[in-house]
């Protein structure tokens, strides 16, 4: 067991982890923050995205401890005082989700995107999303949205 | 999705990681972890112990001299693809690194692990035999520099040693007259390369080919230069005709991966075609 | 006040919790004292298990349980059933752990419960299992040959059922044809990957008998039914609650051996069980679709008249019958194959063989994306053989208009309602296709390698109307049930029985009830997902949710406004027969002014002060639809594709369609189903496929070998509707969850032949791979 100090969504813990508990999974089970999602095994998927210390990655790929004393932003820090962000309302407005599983994700790594890309072109925009995989949308929708927030933000 | 039991040692400094390192029978370096944890999670590998570089600061840099680059082994594909020093002086390997995977990945891998682990479809090693580079390794007793030439021994295996830690990598200026270019066909869904190839070319000032190294990685068991297309284009003048038959040669010798993705026959024709563009674009490089 | 909420795009009422990281999948509860399952599965494709000591897991610190098969055995467990029994069917025992042999690589042989995930997958190691390995067979047609591997002593020849149908005299067609071309078709094997993978949390409370499964669903009563069944548990001590499910796409109807596994440990240990699935665990343990081997023959005439259709298909049912595997390649694919053309004469017949591969069911389109890719690969075929453009040869074979009709099929189907050559024409008009055609001319000329490609289909939705399915081998009714309950000040709970996973129930059946009632769709809450809460449900599965569930919903809150009527006669101190129920109020005919609101009705309902006392009060109904017929989208897609000359690389670069699902509820909704569902088909005609070796191994065994679509992949969809309501439900809808999937294979693939046509390629299996074009392109096949 080893120490863990870590700030998530501004709130510090602290706990004794397994080295071996990924990042994914302390949020989930330990913290109890389950809009992180886990759908692979093999860092394709990007339903686990969250923001560590500020850049999109797969949480299911960094173990805990390697966030040691960084700061995470999940999917339930994304609304502040009662407003969705951007990305949240454009989400919601253009349908560019269905099942939601791959939707925390998906957002995370869309404000990853507009933070290094405030005018992404469609295509830059599909290839930014490209480490996010949704079964459901065909992906139309997720475009429109992010280009929705994109204007809206900028 | 759950690794097998490990210890950890978080390192503050590299004599300490090799330190560590030194001490431990089956220790494993941890940099970004892209590389090494997905394979502990399927169980594919199970080190006893993980030494974690990543708070190590010094090996998260780049610094661009009037020789060359050196890139610290912790520095993220991302930082490498949004370098402008990388992408003006070194355009081939700014392009390997923003065709890596996802943004995901290039936020969290890094340039040592990636080459540590030595994937056969990685996309580096293509840059690094092609750009002439070498490896600075240490161990608790000193350090050595290897070159690319003789850093990627075989199938995920380098010529680092179990105790040494790879600290960072050195690219040689290009020459005046130089062009760069990383061409990459992905396999569809890990997005690692079915073939990528890296051309580097200089041309005297008559436009005939003075020096020309190209890399190849995915084909086979590991990454390799593509010597008889090098030869065929020393001397000439790097018109279509000429590019696409030294090209043709690219394959030759090569003993192809063959998997469910790729034929050995049709990986072997992707490194002509692929060697071919990539030629062509370091040419249109050329200042 | 809210008028038309039909045919009105509303955002979803789901999304809020969804896009704030708030939905409650299964794996997202923990309940006290909840430990964790984890299954050992075989590493060979087919084995006898010899012994297994599971001494030292069992030692283990924080291991509460070690299972195999015999415990589940001896404990009461019986096997899986299967929910469609095809006459003269084999079917070969399915126990969750495997008894004496295991037959594919995801089969069970132990299961581990612990206090927690870590402990639960470490004592996997320490499980030892004495293997013996046994022949294997992975090719449905070599399954049924001579000295083929045997997989269960029931199925002879591992032939499962054999069935056929037909109409008309095939064998006349092809004696009398100008033309027959001969084809051997591969449907290859796809693996759904929904991104949540499955999950279950099984909750059994000692004091009270009563057990409670949370799991990954698409139909929670017809997992009661079966689970009921396999553990001997009574119905009415059973809770199946499948809240947010993060999507299904087929894999996630059934009933599956880790559920079972679950409730069964739960009885045991007397404490909550929950297991996990991981992907790669998924990728063996979860059903895949499709895995056809078919050899087509079709006949024609000179002009491009199709006259027959003769299909032999082996259809690869993986080594135990999953619970509704017999219906896809039999019903929901033989007599779809006359597809939306007056073929007089079609023959098809079908050999469902067990192999030592994972169980195939239903795959978003379950035979239907089966029977369009066949048949619209053959019509390209004629066209290609008699150098007609494959325009002309749709034209000259498809449906006529039948609006106001049924068009009876010459085999079981009649066709609901539509007009296919209608959509045709809008589809190639949307999408320019004469200029298409030139801009291809043009493009070879430059050396470029470009094709166009159509798929016209129809496909068969809205399961089931219950006497006839029940004629065809369901065992269960596939009718649907709804609740439409409205409380004191007038807010309204809909219970249903379909299932949404991304689906928008929430908002459509809303819409539905809120346009009737004259309400806010916010004042309408809808209740999927729960055994407890829902009289009865069959799920959702087939596009059925708005013909079936959505109809059920339409009758029972007419039912609510019947029964309102009789309060309101009294508050209006009028006769019923003259009032009137419309925008939200009844009102006496022909005098407006006389009217009472409807929420005034509901509190009248609850807390009566005018009406008298021998009035049933109160203001729900129930309804359970059974339709009287299934429903038959029906459209054309249209792709233009460009392939790189060097690599043989597939880039999509125009994708038109027009389909008709039946009146829409929610436009927004009904096209991001359509977007979805081509790029699930798609993915099967340029990337997708499972490869097993001949030990059995499954070689695209994550996400990092089976390549899913992505964003990047694709460019924009021009997609457009075309509404022909179906007369078979109230609501006129016919079903969109899986129109996209069923026509954009055979698109993509057409285009893609299209575009080899100079090199005289006339047909590559799918995934078409860039190798694989490559190699058609330079005689390498």
């Amino acid at each position: 067991m080893a120490q863990l100090q870590i700030t998530v969504n501004g709130v510090a813990y602290q706990h004794e982890v397994e080295p071996r508990l990924l990042l994914a999974q302390y949020l989930r089970d330990v913290l109890g923050l389950t809009g992180t999602n886990i759908g692979c095994d093999t860092s394709q998927c990007g339903a686990c995205t969250v923001l560590l210390d500020g850049v999109a990655v797969k949480s299911c790929t960094v173990l805990a401890l390697q966030a040691n004393g960084s700061q995470v932003t999940t999917i339930e820090a994304l609304k502040t005082n009662g407003n969705y962000h951007p990305l949240q309302q454009a989400f919601w407005d253009n349908h560019g989700l269905q099942c939601g599983f791959c939707t925390s994700g998906m957002i995370l790594t869309a404000v990853d995107l507009l933070k290094r890309n405030p005018n992404p072109t469609e295509e830059e925009i599909r290839r930014g999303i490209e480490g996010n995989i949704c079964r459901c949308t065909g992906y139309q929708n997720i475009v429109k949205a992010i280009q929705a927030a994109a204007a809206q933000m900028r | 999705m759950i690794p097998p039991r490990f210890e950890y040692h978080a390192a503050t400094s590299v004599m300490e990681a090799v330190g560590v390192l030194g001490q431990h029978k089956d220790a494993k370096i941890l940099a970004g972890g892209h590389s090494i944890l997905p394979a502990m999670k399927l169980r594919l590998a199970q080190p006893a112990t993980l030494v974690d570089i990543g708070r190590i600061k010094e090996l998260s840099r780049i610094i661009a001299d009037a020789n060359g680059t050196t890139i610290g082994a912790m520095t993220t594909h991302a930082m490498i693809a949004a370098s402008n020093d990388i992408r003006q002086r070194l355009p081939a390997l700014s392009k390997a690194a923003e065709l890596i995977g996802d943004q995901q990945v290039r936020n969290r891998g890094t340039i040592g692990g990636s080459i540590a682990h030595a994937d056969p479809a990685a996309d580096y090693p293509a840059v690094l035999l092609a750009l002439g580079a070498e490896m600075h390794a240490i161990q608790i007793t000193g350090s050595r520099t290897i070159r690319a030439s003789d850093f990627f021994v075989d199938l995920m295996t380098t010529a680092l040693k179990s105790n040494e830690l790879l600290v960072d990598v050195r690219i040689p200026a290009l020459a005046p007259r130089s062009g760069s270019a990383y061409v990459k066909f992905p396999q569809p869904a890990s997005r690692f390369a079915l073939v990528g190839v890296c051309a580097c070319v200089t041309l005297d000032d008559k436009g005939v080919c003075a020096k020309a190294s190209i890399g190849i990685t995915g084909a086979c068991a590991s990454a390799r230069r593509a010597t008889a297309t090098e030869s065929a284009l020393l001397g000439k003048k790097l018109d279509a005709a000429i590019i696409q038959a030294a090209a043709a040669q690219a394959a030759s010798g090569m003993d192809c991966l063959s998997d469910i993705h790729a034929s050995a026959e049709y990986r072997a024709h992707l490194v002509t075609v692929m060697t071919a563009r990539a030629i062509q674009a370091a040419v249109a490089r050329v200042m | 006040m809210a008028t038309q909420i039909i045919g009105s795009t509303v955002k979803r009422r789901e999304d809020p919790r969804l896009i704030t990281g708030n939905g409650t999948y299964t794996d997202n509860m923990t309940l006290p004292r909840m430990a964790y399952l984890t299954i050992l599965r075989s590493p060979h494709a087919h084995a006898r298990i010899k012994k297994i000591d599971a001494s030292k897991a069992r030692a283990m610190p924080g291991v509460l349980a070690v299972y195999t098969g015999n415990d589940l055995k001896n404990g009461g467990v019986n096997p899986i059933p299967v929910g469609w029994v095809l006459p003269d069917i084999k079917i070969g025992p399915h126990y969750p752990l495997a008894l004496d042999t295991a037959r594919y690589t995801g089969d069970g042989i132990a299961a581990v419960v612990a206090i927690d995930r870590f402990t639960a997958q470490d004592a996997l190691d320490l499980i030892d299992v004495d293997y013996e390995p046994l022949p294997v067979v992975v090719n449905a047609e070599k399954a049924t040959q001579p000295g083929a591997p045997q997989l269960h002593p029931e199925a002879a020849n591992n032939i499962a059922f054999y069935w056929k149908i037909g109409g008309g005299d095939v064998e006349r067609a092809l004696a009398e044809a100008d033309g027959v071309i001969k084809q051997r078709l591969i449907n290859q094997r796809l693996i759904p990957n929904a991104i949540e993978p499955r999950a279950a949390l099984a909750d059994y409370q000692p004091a009270t008998g009563q057990l409670t499964l949370y799991n990954t669903n698409q139909n929670p009563h017809i997992i009661r039914l079966l689970l009921a069944l396999v553990l001997g548990q009574p119905e009415h001590k059973l809770r199946i609650a499948s809240p947010d499910v993060g999507g299904g796409f087929g894999s996630k109807i059934y009933l599956y051996a880790d559920e079972v596994i679950a409730c069964f440990a739960s009885k045991q240990l007397g404490r909550p069980v929950k297991w996990t699935e991981e992907r790669t665990e998924n990728y063996k343990a979860t059903i895949h679709g499709r895995d056809h081997v078919s050899d087509v023959q079709i006949a024609y005439k000179k002009d491009g008249t199709i006259t027959g259709l003769k299909v032999k298909t082996y259809a690869n049912q993986g080594a135990y019958l999953s619970v509704f595997a017999p219906l896809v390649p039999t019903f929901l694919y033989g007599p779809m194959l006359q597809g939306p053309y007056t073929i007089p004469n079609v023959f098809v017949e079908v050999y469902g063989t067990n192999t030592n591969t994972t169980p195939v069911d239903a795959y978003r389109g379950a035979g239907r994306p089966e029977a369009t890719y066949l048949l619209e690969r053959m019509v390209d075929l004629v066209a290609l053989e008699l150098k007609m453009d494959p325009a002309d040869v749709r034209r000259k074979n498809i449906i006529p208009p039948f609006l106001n009709g049924v068009y009876q099929t010459c085999m079981a189907y009649a066709y609901d309602s539509g007009d296919y050559a209608g959509n045709l024409e809008r589809a190639l008009t949307n999408a320019g296709y004469v200029e298409l055609r030139k801009q291809q001319a043009e493009a070879r000329k430059q050396g470029k390698v470009v094709g166009i490609g159509i798929s016209t289909y129809t496909e068969i939705t809205g399961a089931a109307p219950a006497q006839v399915a029940a004629s065809l081998g369901a065992a269960a009714a596939l009718v649907e049930s709804a609740l439409v309950r409205v409380f004191p000040l007038g807010k309204v709970q809909v219970m249903t029985g379909s299932h949404a996973h991304g689906q928008g129930h929430e908002t459509t059946f809303a819409q539905i009830v809120a346009d009737q009632l004259g309400l806010e769709v916010e004042d309408v809450e809808v209740v999927h997902g729960d055994t407890d809460r829902i009289p009865y449900g069959a799920g959702t599965y087939g596009s059925r949710s708005q013909a079936v569930g959505g109809a059920a919903i339409y009758v029972a809150t007419q039912r609510v406004i019947e029964k309102g009527k009789k309060l309101a006669a009294h508050m209006l101190e009028a006769a019923e027969a003259d009032l009137v129920f419309e925008d939200g109020k009844y009102s006496v005919k022909g005098v407006p002014s006389k009217a009472v609101k409807f929420t005034d009705v509901a509190l009248e309902a609850y807390w009566p002060r005018k009406v008298p006392a021998d009035v049933e009060l109160g203001l729900e109904a129930t309804a359970v639809f059974n339709p009287s017929n299934f429903t038959f989208p029906d459209g054309t897609h249209v792709a233009m594709v460009e392939v790189d000359p060097d690599t043989g690389k597939v880039t999509i670069t125009k994708y038109v369609c027009v389909d008709d699902v039946g009146k829409v509820i929610n436009p927004m909704i009904v096209e991001g189903q359509i977007h979805g569902g081509i790029v699930q088909g798609v993915g099967q005609a340029l990337w997708e496929g499972a490869v097993y070796d001949d030990n059995g191994q499954l070689l695209s065994g994550s996400m990092m070998d089976y390549a899913l679509p992505i964003a990047s992949y694709f460019p924009k969809f021009e997609t457009s509707r075309n509404e022909t309501p179906s007369p078979v439900n109230p609501l006129g809808a016919k079903g969109a969850g899986e129109a996209g999937t069923v026509a954009s294979t055979a698109a993509v693939a057409n285009a893609v032949m299209d575009a080899l046509k100079p090199f005289g390629v006339k047909h590559i299996d799918m995934p078409l791979t860039s190798e694989k074009v490559w190699r058609a392109m330079n005689g390498k096949l």
